[in-house]
């Protein structure tokens, strides 16, 4: 009966709760080259695996306009489910 | 040995639990820039922030209420 799992559902002692208090809610996810989702958290695991539903991805690309400027470009693009491998996350924000 | 710690035999991670709830900065490999307050981190040098603001290159792109950031991005953590 005594499980070692008792903290409470609610209470943040390591970083991993966070994103378990973000289960079936809006979350932000950085990832590495310049991508963002933004999309509704399904499931994770602890090497950050995400499940996402309803995701909009944002690309940033870096060009030269016909005067040598960079310019970003952003690229948005909707996904209905999507799998996140970990290790392409940096960070994972719950969207208030 | 009269610099360092304040005691003999700390380890690293010692110092990161001192300095839980404390606000700090943390610098990823990119370079980018996040300043907030500690509130957990975990053997992989995963980290939890609040009220969290994001600098690239100096400037101030973004604001989270709260941030998971993954341990493997994690250059330093530094105690403000």
């Amino acid at each position: 009966m005594a499980d070692t799992e008792d903290v409470g559902s609610s209470s943040v002692s390591e970083p991993l709760d966070l994103v378990r208090l973000s289960l079936d809610e809006i979350v932000f996810v950085k990832l590495r080259g310049d991508r963002e989702l933004k999309g509704r958290l399904h499931a994770y695991d602890s090497h950050c695996n995400l499940v996402l539903g309803d995701v909009e991805e944002t690309i940033y690309v870096v060009e030269d306009d016909e005067n040598d400027q960079e310019i970003i470009r952003t690229i948005k693009k909707q996904e209905e489910m999507l799998f996140v491998r970990g290790d392409s996350v940096v960070l994972i924000s719950p969207q208030a | 040995m009269e610099n360092g710690a304040s005691s003999e035999g700390k380890d690293p991670s010692a110092f990161l639990g001192e300095i839980i709830g404390a606000p700090v900065t943390v610098k990823l490999n990119s370079g980018v820039v996040y300043k907030g307050e500690l509130q957990s981190v975990d053997g992989y040098m995963n980290i939890a922030l609040e009220k969290s603001q994001e600098y690239v290159s100096g400037q101030l792109t973004r604001s989270y209420g709260d941030a998971f950031i993954r341990g493997n991005n994690v250059l330093y953590i530094a105690a403000n």
